[in-house]
């Protein structure tokens, strides 16, 4: 577990953490202290800052502040839910393809290729023409984009693992395929998987957000923050915070999350340097 | 291998293979390409067609009565079995007809989509052209400004900013420059509106904020990859061995590392095209750009099935082509890769 947690070391990791936990303690204890209701306008539609709204109010006149601790929520759970889809796919997929070698690997690889060929905006878009506007949608559509590239990772990590002595083992001793999976390779391949995680979340962050900007994904009256910058930015003039204020903390949040994920990287390279060298 | 006569000289028969597995490299590489776009093709079809809901009742909405829909159905032939809409569709955009929107019949009039997409491509053409003009000299100074530092406080400075921004969606980088450069300095305006059949070329400075956001959005991305590439050149053994023999830095830098660099550099500029299209279609939003992207959210938004599929396609279409032209530029820029051993 100490091996797993040195990442938080590095002066990135310290910084990506710093600034995750800061979004989340937004996301998850701001409603607690949202001053006014989500709903209801407190005055005229984008005045400035004041006493009663700090970061004024935004294009219907509801408090800025309040909808932006509200917001935050949705990011987290959207973005959760379509990346734990995503990896539940995928690391059945990755783990059949990469050990029994069987037609699941090529039907994976073809499709991985199938779906990087062309943006995966470009799918969200066509398949929300075809299904509406849900959640649903949204979360399936962002966790099918990103099933196959995950299972490839998954893929080559379990190749890599499959041929060492104790999976060998483990099939001269008889155990079932399933039970090799689970307790053989799958805590092998805990290293690459957490260096992922990191990044395909902030994938699927950037993927629900950029959807919900368009209108595409949550509707209105939802406080979520990528919808506040898309329906605030006629009034950027004047109440700027309005943008401002959601969009640094979707900043701060892909920036802490891409931190934490590239230190992990690093340490795990370390890690594999320093077994290197002892052996 | 057993077809080549046993005396020719052996000078001949390796260029003659060489030759042949290159030509065969070309053709496989673009039968991939189209096979990949005729299931991405099948993809977009099945995604808004075989669904609940068809073209016809989602874009007249909720609103219309169930003879209204029935015979917009009829008028666009939705009544037709799926198969054979769809080989239609595919035969249609094959001899260069894109069909007619769906908007268009619901108004009553025959509106064909390649009237409504031919200025806005051109639009999205010129954006993308500008990005790429500036995106690949500056990715290659800074990758190999950082590589060839490695370790050292300018590479941290590239490497890490670089990292900060490649995480940033380009709709929130778009936002903050809006802030900055029009609600702060006053300096660009906020949107960059073209009254039809205007070219974005007559207007620089509708220009700056969108080109801006690319770079930013694009540029973090490829400047690591060629940084990784270059700092992977530099540990090869000709390198050392050109470093051993004495030759100085900077020409082993830019005879040997840059120029066995560029490959990959090329290859990730095509790998980049995804990322780079898909930001296009953001930030023409964002900034109400009258481009491909945009039409294409303001089909999805009024349901347009018609528009949207044909704007998919097209746009997978350039994606796969671009990457066609980077691999085999990258063929023809590795020797070794052209043996087809390598």
């Amino acid at each position: 577990m100490r091996e797993r947690l040195r990442f938080a070391r590095s002066g990135t990791g310290k910084a990506g953490l710093v600034l995750l936990a800061l979004v989340v303690g937004v996301a998850v204890f701001g409603p607690l202290f949202a001053p006014h209701a989500l709903d209801e306008p407190i005055g005229l539609p984008f005045s400035g800052p004041s006493s009663a709204a700090p970061l004024g109010t935004d294009e219907l006149g509801r408090d800025v502040l309040s909808r932006v601790l509200w917001g935050g929520r949705s990011v987290f759970v959207l973005a959760g839910i379509a990346t734990a889809l995503a990896y539940a796919g995928g690391l059945l997929v990755g783990l059949l393809a990469g050990y029994t070698r069987s037609l699941v690997d090529p039907i994976l690889m073809r499709s991985a290729d199938v779906l990087l060929s062309f943006p995966a905006l470009l799918f969200l878009l066509v398949l929300v023409t075809g299904a509406g506007t849900s959640n649903a949608t949204l979360v399936i559509g962002v966790a099918v984009i990103q099933m196959p590239q995950v299972a490839r990772i998954i893929r080559s990590a379990t190749l890599a693992q499959s041929t060492r002595g104790f999976v060998e083992a483990a099939v001269a001793r008889g155990e079932s395929t399933a039970a090799i999976l689970r307790r053989e390779l799958l805590p092998n391949i805990i290293g690459p998987i957490s260096a992922d995680l990191g990044l395909r979340f902030t994938y699927s962050i950037i993927l629900v957000a950029s959807l919900n900007f368009f209108g595409l994904g949550l509707q209105p009256p939802s406080a979520d923050w990528a919808l506040m910058i898309s329906e605030n930015r006629s009034g950027l003039t004047l109440n700027a915070w309005a943008v401002l204020a959601p969009a640094v903390l979707i900043a701060l949040l892909t920036i802490g999350v891409n931190l934490i994920g590239d230190a992990i990287a690093r340490s795990q390279e370390q890690s594999v340097l320093t077994v290197g060298r002892r052996s | 291998m057993g077809d080549v006569p046993a005396l020719d000289p052996p000078v001949v028969r390796s260029s003659q293979r060489r030759r042949r597995t290159l030509l065969w490299f070309v053709v496989i590489r673009i039968l991939v390409g189209l096979a990949t776009l005729l299931v991405v093709s099948m993809l977009v079809f099945a995604a808004t067609e075989v669904l609940p809901g068809d073209a016809a009742s989602a874009v007249l909405g909720r609103s219309a009565t169930p003879e209204q829909v029935d015979q917009l159905r009829a008028q666009m032939g939705l009544d037709r079995p799926a198969a054979q809409r769809y080989a239609e569709w595919l035969g249609g955009l094959l001899t260069g007809d894109l069909g007619d929107s769906a908007s268009g019949f619901a108004s009553g009039a025959e509106v064909p989509i390649s009237g409504l997409i031919r200025d806005k491509l051109a639009n999205s053409l010129i954006l993308a052209l500008i990005v790429t003009v500036f995106m690949i000299p500056i990715s290659l100074g800074l990758g190999v400004a950082a590589a060839t530092r490695a370790g050292r406080p300018a590479d941290h400075a590239i490497t890490t900013s670089s990292l900060t921004v490649v995480s940033l969606p380009e709709f929130v980088i778009g936002s903050l420059l809006i802030i900055v450069f029009f609600t702060w300095l006053s300096l660009l305006p906020p949107v960059s509106l073209l009254a039809p059949g205007e070219s974005a070329l007559g207007h620089p400075r509708l220009l700056v904020l969108p080109v801006l956001t690319l770079l930013a959005a694009t540029l973090a991305g490829s400047t690591r990859m060629v940084r990784a590439g270059v700092i992977e050149t530099m540990r090869s053994d000709y390198v050392r061995m050109a470093e051993l023999n004495g030759l100085p830095h900077r020409r082993v830098v830019r005879r040997y590392a840059l120029r066995n660099a560029l490959a990959p550099a090329v290859q990730i500029f095509g790998q980049n095209i995804q990322y780079l299209v898909g930001g296009i279609i953001v930030v023409e939003y964002l900034f109400s750009y009258p481009g491909i992207g945009k039409e294409l959210v303001d089909a999805v938004a009024i349901r347009d099935v018609r528009e949207v599929q044909t704007i998919a396609i097209l746009i997978a279409a350039f994606c796969i082509f671009i990457n066609i032209v980077t691999d085999l530029l990258v063929v023809f820029l590795v020797p070794k890769l052209r043996t087809g051993n390598a």
